[in-house]
């Protein structure tokens, strides 16, 4: 375990944005506030670095070279394998597929093991906070396989209803897919108890981490998951890479995904026999300029430390949602005692479109809609939200502006 | 009102009236106060047969050919999107089917709002353009047909 050089109290968040060029730019004549981290966040110049440096010294197919060049980007490329292994603490690096990104991992996991485990009459359980990328999967194989979906109702402030979740566990629940936070209300779900409920019932758990993996610790043997998914993009790496974790078990019996290169062993056309873990979920050439460079993003939340992240996040957030309340009309929606870095809200008689579109006049830039979560805005009766998200380069000043420009922005709609 | 005038005229009218705007806070404004001024469509237009495809928010658009004249009537929840909508039905209600068709639009471009908001997909303003045109078309091609 590498101890940080120096234990410090507080992030310098000053000196962090100094790390990501694009902060510096401008929008509509005002200096960018950038406040829609939940959908992707910025990159640091060391990431951008990592990527410039591969394609300018090292880019080369991988794992079929014997040339110098192939061993070098090889090597690079499952070097992230092995950062990320030890990032989320999975037991073997066997377990880390590279995907495309948290909406591959889940249909990777829906056509594999569900297209072998679900049969007619089984129920997957999921709950109304959760992405579509968490419910049209699990639709689609449901739809093929005649299984119906189960759906966990939220309380009023948006915590997961963890009493009609234990009741609607069955011996018929095959699976369980509940995300680890949620991206329109920013609750946390209580994953460990989730997991240990489902196993109980004799159920495979995955959990979406896209939203969890930037702001928390993840321990996939703590939180005792079957499958954890996650995006780089929100983790301040390239876009186009995510990670599918899974117990070895599971992915062992798993039959192979997508066809091709690399997944395979020998390839006739009588018998193919396909590839060991991970390569047999890696058909052909991978993202590997953007997996290398993924490393280097999860280096620098590590380097940064993750705990000062957090801390300074929740600083941000407890300040946001103070000024926030104060102003007239203006209504939290997703008010969980556990809440990563973000805050939906609506105001009253007030269309969050018109929100976004002033705010954006002003340089702020907010998420404005249903966040793909249109279950659960049907369950608060709202078309939609607006929603900041928070990462470890914001700053309180940017929180005020944020609230300067929604002030002005409620005066002129009304 | 808009009998008399073309399109390109009115277009212009627009396009000058924007020029003497210093800020985009003003132009917003404006546009704000377009939307609240812009007659509510009454309830029995606020069907899904009439929706907009393409916004972030609801938009009701209906047309109706009246001895070869189109007319448009329209609302959103909102209210930048009225106005904006206002601003549309100013250029193209009270003209034919091929008018509004081949109607340039281009002050879209010339009062900077292509530029402030049309790229993404979900403030709809591109969606609206389309729906009117399509009503055009559907009745010229009634018409011929």
């Amino acid at each position: 375990m590498i101890e940080p050089a120096i234990i410090k109290e507080k992030l310098d968040v000053y000196n962090i944005r100094k790390q990501f060029p694009f902060l510096s730019r401008e929008v509509k004549g005002h200096p960018l506030v950038y406040f829609d981290n939940a959908a992707t966040s910025q990159k640091p110049e060391s990431v951008i670095n990592a990527l410039v440096e591969y394609y300018s010294s090292f880019n080369a197919n991988i794992h079929r070279g014997i040339h110098t060049v192939a061993e070098e980007a090889t090597a690079a490329y499952e070097n992230s394998r092995d950062t990320v292994k030890n990032y989320i603490n999975a037991p073997t690096r066997e377990q880390i597929i590279f995907t495309s990104g948290t909406t591959e991992g889940i249909n990777l996991v829906a056509q594999t093991w569900g297209r072998a485990n679900l049969k007619k009459g089984d129920e997957i359980l999921v709950s109304e906070m959760e992405h579509h990328s968490n419910i049209v999967p699990w639709y689609i194989i449901s739809q093929e396989k005649g299984c119906t979906i189960k759906v966990v109702p939220i309380t009023e402030n948006g915590e997961l209803d963890l009493n009609a979740y234990a009741s609607l566990l069955n011996e018929k629940t095959k699976l369980v897919a509940i995300t680890h936070a949620s991206n329109a209300l920013g609750t946390i779900n209580p994953v460990n108890k989730i997991s240990e409920l489902a196993h109980k019932a004799g159920a495979v758990i995955l959990i979406d981490g896209a939203q969890s993996t930037v702001h928390l610790d993840i321990d996939v043997q703590e939180i005792g998951c079957d499958f954890f998914v996650f995006s780089s993009h929100k983790v301040y790496g390239p876009t186009g890479v995510g990670v599918l974790y899974g117990k070895l078990n599971l992915l062992q019996e798993m039959p192979v995904y997508q066809g091709g290169g690399e997944m395979i062993k020998d390839v006739g056309f009588e018998k193919i026999t396909y590839n060991d873990l991970p390569y047999k979920f890696e058909a052909g050439t991978p993202n590997i300029a953007d997996v290398i460079a993924f490393k280097t993003a999860l280096e620098f939340t590590t380097k940064t430390g993750k705990n000062l992240i957090r801390k300074h996040e929740e600083e941000l957030l407890h300040y946001a949602t103070n000024a926030l309340e104060e102003i007239p009309g203006l209504k939290i929606i997703g008010k969980a005692k556990e809440k990563v870095s973000l805050i939906s809200f609506v105001i009253e008689n007030v269309h969050p479109q018109d929100i976004g579109i002033l705010l954006d006049n002003k340089g702020v830039a907010v998420r404005t809609g249903h966040h793909c979560a249109q279950p659960l805005m049907d369950c608060y009766r709202i078309p939609g939200t607006t929603r900041a998200s928070f990462a470890v380069y914001n700053t309180i000043d940017e929180i005020d502006v944020l609230v300067k420009a929604l002030h002005k922005a409620i005066k002129m709609l009304s | 009102m808009s009998d008399n005038k073309s399109i390109l005229e009115i277009e212009q009218e627009i396009v000058d009236e924007f020029s003497l705007f210093d800020s985009w806070d003003d132009k917003y404004e404006y546009i704000i106060d377009l939307g609240k001024k812009l007659p509510p469509l009454e309830p029995q237009y606020k069907k899904d047969d009439n929706k907009v495809k393409g916004c972030q928010s609801t938009v009701w658009l209906v047309a109706e050919n009246v001895n070869g004249v189109i007319y448009f009537k329209a609302d959103s929840d909102a209210m930048i999107v009225k106005g904006l909508i206002s601003m549309l039905i100013r250029v193209l209600s009270g003209h034919t089917a091929d008018e509004i068709v081949n109607a340039p639009l281009d002050f879209i471009r010339q009062i900077g709002m292509m530029s402030h908001l049309a790229q993404t997909r979900s403030n709809g303003l591109l969606a609206m353009v389309k729906q009117m045109k399509n009503y055009a078309l559907a009745f010229k091609l009634k018409n011929a047909g």
